[in-house]
């Protein structure tokens, strides 16, 4: 015991003098970095808060209880609230595919799944349209059964399932591979099914990067804007969720309200980084390390 | 099917990749192919003209240029925080290091916003800049601001974990026999982290050219001026012009392909280096 705390400084020590700059460039190449970091980070988002209170407090809560904003805020929900699970879905069923069994053309799915993070917001918003919208493929075929997609909330539901698509799958392909197989094949050969398989061994084994690829599809099905603006159509009260409401305000002058509902928005990005930070610390770094998305 | 797949004990095969392929297919494929499709149903004369026209090619020069330029930020500053977060101590490290994921997190359209009330002329940094004579909000420089926002998790998370395995070891033989600090960054360093940084880069430079919600605040959008790419396809689909709209699109998918082989490449690269190391 005795051996280990003395061992322990002398180690730092030496690695201070060899292997570290001097205490001078140090405390530079700090400031520098946290200078950028305060410029291109902190202050904006400090700034997204200060606006949003700058009326007043009365003015913040007016802005985000009127009606139009409670519809956002409903919108909003109700589109992550489908989109998610889907996703959910699908992530597991992708990474059971390929994380569990060997089958060519593997890579080539991979990067498929990677699609949507590629393809500009814009563009996913336009693809709908070409195909939900009045001139689109199914366009004369939706008119003739009275069914609206594009400029309604199924378009908005779709726009923000495609800008999802990869979050949770690629947080469980590599985990999932990671793992391996012999616990599944272990409580197969022992006589459980497939969906006990998947219940009882997979799924409490990928809880942590089951939940970090949750709050990250989470934030960015709330988030969405630009895929969304395209297919929304911006009908107040209707197909408005609060990032486009967020735009409305800011294009009417209404810069409080407008900061007020945006101050939402950051709230939510703030609690979902507290989350994905406390997950984190939950995966010990040999299990696999959770990637980044891109 | 036998010399497709692996034998398995495990089940759940065919009805895992099935709903995989379906899902996708509805969802992306699908959808993506109606852009090429409706595209080639465009005289080639007709598409040629719609995207080289002047306000077309003026776009693409902001678009890409902005892009790289805050890409390059991304990668001198990233590194550096990279640097900062793995190799220093200093107090409240552990939130800097969780808000770096901020632009990540942040809606665009809020991003947006925030940044152009600080930026504009009686904003709390525009001010500074203004008796300068910089005017950052409204121009093309407020196109380059927004997209180093959110460009800036990029180069720093894919150094982060590459500088963490560094063995210090190298570093010290370094030292021992002779090398000072920048040499040793320079020469044993650097070359490790070379392959993520370029990878960083090209990650933020991809996501730069098809941002569009934290632009469209800031930049003041004149055409010709400070009008980027993707905003294009919004004023042809307001005007109704789908076939214009989507021939644009088109060519913005075929540079994000590109620039996703290029990314595959390099992280294929990046693996290699640090397996060898």
């Amino acid at each position: 015991m005795t051996t280990i705390t003395l061992s322990h400084p002398i180690k730092i020590q030496q690695q201070t003098i060899i292997t570290q700059e001097p205490a001078w460039v140090r405390w530079m190449l700090i400031g520098l970095a946290l200078t950028f970091l305060a410029l291109f980070l902190f202050v904006p988002l400090i700034s997204v808060f200060y606006e949003a209170l700058k009326k007043g407090v009365d003015v913040y809560f007016a802005a985000i209880t009127e009606p139009d904003a409670l519809a956002a805020i409903q919108l909003t929900l109700t589109a992550a609230a489908i989109a998610v699970p889907l996703n959910l879905v699908f992530g597991v069923a992708a990474a059971w595919a390929i994380a569990k069994f060997e089958f060519h053309g593997k890579n080539i799915l991979i990067t498929l799944i990677d699609l949507p993070f590629s393809v500009s917001p814009v563009v996913a918003g336009l693809i709908y349209v070409l195909v939900f919208g009045l001139q689109g493929w199914l366009g004369p075929w939706l008119i003739e059964h009275d069914l609206k997609i594009i400029f309604a909330v199924p378009g908005i539901v779709l726009a923000t399932i495609f800008v999802t698509v990869p979050f949770i799958a690629r947080e469980l392909i590599p985990l999932m591979q990671a793992q391996g197989t012999e616990e599944e094949e272990a409580a197969v050969v022992l006589g459980a099914s497939g969906w006990q398989t998947l219940w009882r061994i997979t799924l409490p084994n990928i809880k942590w990067g089951l939940l970090y690829g949750i709050i990250l599809c989470n934030a960015r099905a709330m988030g969405e804007f630009g895929a969304v603006s395209v297919v929304s159509g911006h009908i107040r009260g209707n197909t408005n969720t609060l990032p486009l409401h967020v735009e409305i305000l800011y294009n009417e002058y209404s810069y409080a309200a407008s900061f007020a509902v945006a101050s939402l928005l950051a709230l939510l990005a703030l609690i979902t980084l507290a989350i994905k930070t406390f997950v984190e610390s939950k995966v010990t770094p040999q299990k696999g390390k959770l990637s980044h998305e891109h | 099917m036998s010399t497709f797949k692996q034998h398995s004990v495990l089940p759940g095969f065919n009805l895992a990749l099935g709903f995989t392929l379906l899902y996708l297919s509805l969802i992306v494929l699908i959808p993506l192919s109606a852009a090429f499709i409706r595209t080639a149903e465009l005289p080639w004369p007709q598409f040629w003209a719609t995207v080289t026209s002047p306000r077309v090619l003026a776009s693409y020069q902001l678009t890409f240029g902005a892009s790289f330029a805050a890409a390059l930020t991304n990668a001198a500053f990233g590194l550096l925080v990279a640097w900062v977060l793995v190799r220093y101590q200093f107090p409240g490290k552990r939130i800097v290091d969780a808000l770096i994921d901020l632009p990540f997190a942040l809606p665009t359209a809020v991003a947006g916003i925030a940044l152009t009330a600080l930026y504009a002329g009686n904003g709390w940094i525009g001010q500074f800049l203004e008796p300068l004579g910089i005017k950052v909000a409204f121009t093309p420089l407020g196109v380059y601001v927004a997209l180093t926002f959110i460009g800036l998790p990029f180069v720093v998370r894919t150094v982060q974990p590459v500088l963490e395995d560094i063995e210090t070891e190298l570093e010290e033989a370094a030292a021992m026999l002779g090398a000072n600090r920048l040499q040793t960054f320079l020469r044993i360093i650097f070359p490790t982290i070379f392959p993520a940084l370029m990878t960083g880069f090209a990650l933020a430079f991809a996501r730069a050219i098809g941002e569009y919600g934290s632009v469209i605040f800031i930049a003041g959008n004149m055409p010709m001026i400070s009008e980027i790419t993707p905003l294009l396809i919004i004023t042809k689909l307001e005007q109704y012009d789908y076939a214009g709209a989507t021939a644009i699109a088109v060519v913005m998918l075929l540079i994000s392909f590109v620039l996703l082989l290029i990314i595959n490449l390099l992280q294929w690269w990046s693996r290699r280096r640090n397996a060898l190391a």
